[in-house]
């Protein structure tokens, strides 16, 4: 083992909070098995002395391969080389769709065990253990690999932690298969139908078919707006065209996990939960008391939305004015 | 143009999932169906069919389980597959999702289909990216949770949410492509395809038929080991105000103090 690679993704420049936070959790085991946490940069024209900063979140070298970014089959080719010219058996992903699709070409490619939607890892005798939650998270799974090793975290699971530091940047030159090169991108990161990222923001106000009509969004929003938050939806709703799927939580939804969740009208079924679950503190009005997301939720209100959310608006409103 | 649709049998979502005790895996046993995110990815055939942008000669519907997995087959000809292929053997039993990838690969390079299309993600266990794992084997371009496709000649025009919003993805031919299930609406079969996708040809074949080395698949090809299964840690009981409705203003100045508690306001 000499220690674990993993994949930053980046747009624009800018990388990934999730990529950031693998590299923090490779950080913190590379010292128990050995090797350094490295980092793979593909593409993106990105210059050095920004490279160089992935050392704050652990990283000791940085690997940038010039070549085509937003598609994962290169980034499995550059990768693979990586990986096998510096003798590396374990990759990191901090989750993502890219992160699922170059990993499991690598896994492919390296003939190596994977494991996904990894929430932890840790080391018993120098060997690599990851936890995975299964059975919609009833149950947690202790993974070991037979040989090489690909993980695919569940995203914001791994927290970025700025440690100082720089990384040594290290050119590699990739050959990439003609295979690779066969998936263009186009155009990427299209934003439809919301103007916020909502993976992105800190407080988020999510509507459920408790709402009762598409025009209730305006609850949502109207209370989303007083605590400067973005407004988040259900794919029942979004199934019933109340309201974008940019704004859908859940598992074929986004991944959120902001400082504030509140979810009205929203039973918590699980696919809406490993959406959500990783947010700090949840708040749920449901007027079903035996409603899934009391089980997980921080405060919880049985009551009625459409009389609570109003007020509740109002009361926010003037305390931000006070 | 051949299209292949690959597809898998899943515990019936009514069915309560466990994990067997002794191998530490998911008990597979029990009511079966066609996972429900595989009718995507044959409608999306269909669909390319029916739109005449692109000839497509033959949907061929492909599995890899046990002899149970005909029905999951059955099914798919009835919403549309021209014929299917069951690649079956117990060599193939406990195989991880590479060791699948890699047999599904095989069986596909006997078949030489010009695009391969699959559901988002099956119902249970490990296998998201199940197409990406075939893609690399069969030295395919792919792309996964695709929502809208359009062909034209030998070049596919993908559109897909990613990361940072939708992006737009040129494919040349052949190719795997996994569906996301906005993709489309799945038709439901008439009464008539379902009578008839019995009488569909249906080819079985085993490991050794597509040329699967024996020490790549099942339990001995499978590069995890489960060590163990713990319960998840306890989660603190969260707050609760029953009845809310009964003093609403005072449900609302207990919601804003929480929150101002937390400087979350």
């Amino acid at each position: 083992m000499a220690g674990i690679l993993v994949y930053v993704l980046a747009k624009d420049g800018e990388f990934n909070k999730n990529s950031l936070g693998a590299i923090s959790e490779a950080a913190s085991v590379v010292g128990s098995i050995g090797g350094e946490a490295a980092a793979v940069v593909v593409g993106g024209d990105i210059a050095d002395d920004k490279l160089a900063t992935l050392g704050n979140y652990g990283a000791t070298k940085v690997y940038k391969v010039d070549g085509p970014e937003g598609v994962a089959q290169p980034a499995v080719d550059a990768m693979a080389k990586v990986m096998n010219d510096n003798g590396i058996e374990i990759a990191l992903f901090g989750g993502g769709l890219l992160g699922l699709e170059i990993g499991a070409g690598l896994t492919a490619r390296l003939d190596a065990g994977v494991t996904m939607e990894v929430t932890g890892i840790k080391s018993e005798g120098g060997r690599i253990i990851v936890e995975r939650p299964v059975l919609q998270d009833s149950q947690i799974v202790d993974v070991a690999f037979n040989g090489k090793a690909v993980i695919v975290g569940r995203l914001n699971a791994f927290e970025p932690k700025e440690t100082g530091g720089s990384a040594a940047v290290e050119p590699v030159s990739v050959e990439f298969s003609e295979f690779s090169l066969k998936a263009e991108l186009v155009t990427r990161g299209e934003q439809r139908g919301a103007d916020v990222n909502i993976e992105d923001a800190d407080i988020l106000v999510a509507g459920g078919r408790g709402l009762g009509e598409a025009d209730n969004f305006k609850l949502a929003e109207d209370l989303a707006d007083s605590l400067g938050g973005a407004v988040a939806a259900t794919r029942a709703v979004v199934d019933a065209g109340w309201y974008p799927y940019a704004a859908q939580i859940g598992q074929t939804g986004k991944t959120v996990a902001p400082k504030l969740y509140l979810a009205a009208g929203i039973s918590g079924a699980i696919q809406h939960k490993v959406g959500m679950q990783a947010s700090e503190n949840i708040v749920a009005i449901n007027k079903d008391p035996n409603a899934p997301i009391f089980e997980f939720s921080d405060l919880g209100v049985v009551g009625d939305l459409h009389k609570i959310v109003p007020k509740l608006t109002e009361a926010i409103k003037a305390k931000k004015g006070a | 143009m051949k299209i292949a649709v690959l597809v898998k049998e899943v515990p019936d979502a009514a069915v309560e999932k466990r994990i067997d005790p002794a191998s530490k895996r998911l008990d597979r046993s029990g009511e079966k169906n066609l996972n429900p995110f595989d009718t995507h990815a044959i409608e999306a055939a269909m669909q390319l069919r029916e739109g005449g942008a692109v000839q497509v000669d033959e949907i061929v519907a492909v599995t890899m389980g046990p002899d149970s997995s005909k029905s999951a087959l059955t099914k798919a000809v009835s919403l549309g597959a021209d014929r299917s292929v069951q690649l079956t053997d117990d060599a193939l039993a406990g195989s991880d999702v590479n060791a699948t990838g890699y047999a599904l690969a095989k069986v596909l390079e006997s078949e030489s289909p010009d695009l391969i299309l699959l559901g988002q993600q099956s119902d249970d266990g490990e296998c998201y990216a199940v197409g990406a794992v075939v893609a690399d084997h069969l030295k395919m371009p792919s792309l996964t949770q695709v929502i809208k496709l359009d062909a034209s000649g030998d070049t596919l025009t993908c559109e897909r949410q990613a990361e940072y919003g939708y992006d737009t993805v040129k494919v040349t031919l052949p190719a795997v492509i996994s569906v996301g299930d906005a993709i489309n609406e799945p038709r439901y079969p008439s009464l008539k395809a379902i009578m008839g996708a019995k009488k569909k040809p249906l080819e079985t074949k085993s490991a050794g038929d597509v040329g699967i080395e024996a020490g790549k698949v099942g339990e001995a090809g499978s590069k995890t080991e489960v060590l163990g299964l713990n319960p998840p840690p306890a989660k603190a009981g969260g707050e609760l105000i029953a009845d809310a409705d009964d003093d609403i203003d005072g449900t609302v100045s207990k919601i804003v103090s929480w929150l101002d508690e937390r400087k979350l306001i």
